[in-house]
């Protein structure tokens, strides 16, 4: 139990996904103008990032490595992920169009997102059993979603700043984020 | 347009990190020293050439309805040879590549150029398409790591450079460094180009099109 709660707050806060691993930054710049829009979109990571994980853990384990295929890891894990994300969405369509409608618009895009093919590797990578890997996921959607909800708070107060010209549109974005990983090094010097 | 032009483009007038924005995710994170950023770079560029001129030579094979599932799994094969070449062969490279080598997969830079070029043109032209490309790759992910590298640790290929190795700024090889790289990169391409409005290059290769903030198509569904 305690080594669960190690994995969550973990991959939580120290693991981040956007902020020390570098994944999953381009829809983390895309989205992020709205607070709105940035949390229907971690709301559809972190239930891809969970069925992925659910589907890709057995099949990695109980398809690929008796059978001495892990060099199709890659290929297997993408056209999964890619496959399920559909299926998921033909079904919320169907029984939850509710649900559908706040993250239907998020769900194709995600597919080819590195953060879900990252979270599926990491979890193989780093040997945890199925019910840890399925915390692992669960903390980095979150990370993803704590990281996204702070820089879409951020970015909508700094909209109106007046900046050099040359510094507008994706270069905006790039030192927000910039001054997001700057409070989080200095947060981290000081406690 | 001359084969030249097509070949100049990746690495100036269309640079696929500078201009485009697409890649990021490895851009930043392997441009920490330039031994790992040239070897991300060359990996990239490979995969992009074989995905490039396969794609464009079964453009009459591939249904128009299934083309993503099929370019994804092209792609995902190229990775998967590179990436056990490297294993094989420099041991030391996939290690400091780590998770970022197989997620070239979904470097939006292959699926975008199979996406706006490699399917509408012929083999030669894409494989020249995707060497520039890779070549603008490559050239921005040594540039950042070289500034990253000189400046943050003050080596230079692993090898002391005498006065900066006592006075490094270590906050450059680290996340935050990063980004101001980054973006003080991006803004002097801006600036070089005369802040002019940039020509639209189609979203649709990227995978985040429809909900991109970057183009307006993108704020629609936002708002849908």
């Amino acid at each position: 139990m305690t080594k669960l709660i190690i994995i969550l707050l973990s991959a939580v806060f120290i693991n981040n996904y956007i902020l020390s691993r570098f994944l999953g930054i381009c829809p983390f710049l895309g989205v992020s103008k709205k607070l709105d829009s940035a949390t229907g979109m971690s709301l559809a990571v972190i239930f891809v990032m969970l069925i992925a994980t659910a589907v890709t853990w057995p099949i990695q384990m109980f398809l690929l490595v008796p059978n001495d295929l892990g060099y199709l890891q890659t290929i297997v894990f993408i056209l999964v992920i890619a496959a399920l994300v559909q299926l998921v969405e033909i079904v919320l369509k169907r029984y939850l169009p509710s649900l559908h409608k706040s993250l239907g618009v998020y769900l194709p895009l995600i597919t080819t997102n590195c953060a879900i093919l990252g979270v599926t590797i990491l979890n193989i990578d780093e040997g945890y059993s199925f019910i840890e890997s399925m915390v692992n996921s669960l903390g980095s959607g979150l990370g993803f979603m704590l990281a996204m909800i702070m820089f879409s708070g951020v970015r909508s107060k700094l909209e109106g700043a007046d900046i050099p010209k040359s510094f507008n549109n994706s270069c905006r974005g790039v030192y927000y984020l910039a001054v997001i990983y700057g409070l989080r090094r200095s947060n981290r010097e000081f406690v | 347009m001359t084969r030249l032009e097509n070949f100049s483009k990746g690495i100036i007038k269309e640079n696929p990190v500078l201009v485009l924005v697409l890649g990021t995710c490895p851009t930043l994170a392997t441009s920490t020293n330039v031994m790992s950023a040239l070897g991300m770079g060359i990996a990239a560029t490979v995969v992009l050439l074989c995905s490039n001129i396969v794609i464009s030579a079964l453009r009459k094979v591939i249904p128009d309805k299934v083309r993503i599932p099929c370019f994804i799994v092209l792609i995902a094969g190229f990775v998967t040879m590179v990436q056990m070449l490297v294993k094989a062969f420099a041991p030391a490279l996939d290690l400091s590549l780590g998770i970022y080598l197989p997620l070239i997969v979904v470097n939006c830079i292959i699926l975008g150029r199979a996406e706006m070029f490699a399917q509408k043109n012929s083999v030669i032209d894409s494989a020249i398409d995707g060497l520039g490309m890779g070549a603008g790759f490559t050239l921005t992910l040594v540039l950042m790591g070289t500034i990253r590298e000189v400046f943050g640790s003050g080596t230079f290929f692993g090898m002391p450079i005498p006065v900066l190795a006592d006075n490094n700024v270590s906050i450059l090889t680290m996340a935050p460094g990063g980004f101001f790289v980054f973006g003080l990169l991006i803004a002097l391409v801006n600036k070089l180009s005369g802040d002019k409005p940039k020509k639209k290059f189609g979203c649709a290769g990227c995978p985040s099109a429809a909900i991109c903030g970057q183009n307006k198509g993108g704020e629609a569904a936002v708002n849908d």
